[in-house]
Parts: structure tokens; sequence; C-alpha cells
């Protein structure tokens, strides 16, 4: 699962700018399986946490709503050049994954 | 808010207990607990209720709320909320006023968050999408019309 999650974080002056793609199929639990006429089950992430240097600095919830293979942007502040950044997931089947990168 | 999260994270722990056991969850996001009734609420004043206990808001042009007036996919819809709020912003929520389940996501900031997230939701038709935010114990929004040519939840 290593390579479900791509993290791009970037300092430029005092803000570090964090850019992620997760791939997951994020299904709403509201479409059909047009073959069996089956609803399909609901898996998408819950939850995304990013942690620098052990600390939770942004969390994400999110429902179903979010879009197939999410793309999240957020900002940071007060952290430094080199610092590793972690950011994981869990979905709604217990399901989890993590990736970390260095910030430039 | 604090009480109400603690109560949720000892009923989360209660169902997902079976997960820990089974070595699928890390106990750290089970504490974290995830508000099941926003996300499954089916109004945008249940959906705020149920994450901030209320759903007063004063309408703030001090928050930007970037979405296209007109989404060909409603598959993906990509929204960029900031706020230059005086006071630390403590979270926000993108919430699809049109979608069975209005709650789309919700960002908890800490001291090192700038007042800046973006992401792509989807939005099963046309719809006011609106941008909540939290700031000095307040609820403050705003919202944008965006309209769906091809719906997002559809088979």
């Amino acid at each position: 699962m290593a390579k479900s999650i791509k993290i791009r974080a970037k300092l430029s002056g005092d803000v570090t700018k964090v850019k992620a793609l997760i791939s997951h199929p994020m299904e709403t639990g509201f479409r059909k399986n047009k073959k069996t006429g089956k609803k399909i089950p609901a898996h998408f992430i819950q939850e995304v946490v990013c942690d620098v240097k052990g600390n939770t600095v942004f969390t994400a919830q999110w429902g179903p709503a979010v879009s197939k293979n999410p793309y999240l942007a957020f900002e940071l502040k007060n952290v430094a050049k080199g610092d590793i950044l972690k950011l994981s997931w869990v979905d709604n089947k217990g399901e989890s994954a993590s990736a970390e990168a260095a910030i430039r | 808010m604090k009480r109400r999260t603690i109560l949720k994270g000892t009923l989360a722990m209660g169902v997902i207990g079976t997960g820990i056991s089974a070595g699928l969850l890390t106990p750290r996001s089970v504490l974290a607990a995830w508000p099941k009734s926003a996300f499954s609420a089916t109004s945008v004043g249940d959906a705020l209720n149920a994450m901030y206990a209320t759903d007063k808001r004063d309408s703030s042009s001090k928050i930007h709320l970037k979405a296209p007036d007109i989404a060909e996919n409603g598959a993906v819809v990509q929204i960029t909320v900031s706020a230059d709020m005086d006071h630390h912003v403590d979270a926000i929520s993108i919430i699809a006023e049109k979608n069975v389940n209005p709650m789309a996501a919700s960002f908890q900031l800490t001291e090192h968050s700038n007042p800046f997230v973006a992401t792509r939701i989807k939005l099963g038709k046309t719809s006011n999408v609106i941008a909540v935010v939290k700031s000095n114990g307040k609820l403050y929004s705003t919202q944008k019309e965006v309209k769906v040519t091809i719906g997002g939840c559809g088979g």
C-alpha cells in the first residue's frame, strides 16, 4: 500500500504547502452494479491524519462525498525544512495506509 | 464539545473494539472519533448540530470559497476554502446542500495549520456548496452555487 499515497510538502516563506493524492475507490454505498443490480457497499476514507514529528497538526474527516482517489491540500506553519511529515488514513472497513515525506 | 468527543470516543471503542483485537486498527486512530451522526445527517442543520453542537452561523465575507460555476462532472468538483478571520480558525467544513448527506468533509486545524484547505468532492446535482468555518467559538459560513451537468452519485 506504500504507493497509495503521494505527498508533496514544500516550504516557501514560512508556509508549508502540503498536497496529497490518495488512491482509494471512495464508494458512496448509493451506486448500483449495473450488471447485478446490487448496491456496491460503501467504502470510503473516514479520517486522514497528518503528523509532524509525532504531533498531529491536521486532521481531515471525510464522508463518502469526497471524490474517488482523493486530493487534499492544506497549509502548515511553524514547521521546518527537513521535518518528516506523516500522512495516514483509515477507511470505514478498517483498512489503513500511511506515507512519509520530508518537507522540502 | 470536549465532553461530546469523549462520549463519542467511548462509543466508537465499543464498536471498533473487535477491530483492535484483530490488529486492524491502531489505538490512535480509534481515539479520534469519526462523527458518524454528522456525516449521516440528511439536512445541513442536522449535520452542523452533530458536528459543532449548533447550527447557528453568521455569513462572513472573510471566508473565501473557490468552486467552479459549472461542474461538467459532478463526481469531481474541486473546492478550495481559505479564511482570514480575526481569530485562529479551529475547523473548516465543506457542505453540499443538495447531497443526500450534505456533510462532505470536515477539517480540524491546529496551531500549526493555516486556514486553507482544498479537496475534490462529489455533487449529486446542482447545489449550493457551503463552507463553514469555526473560529473563536462561533460558526461562520459562505456559499456558492455550483451547476452540475452530470451527477456524481448516479450509476
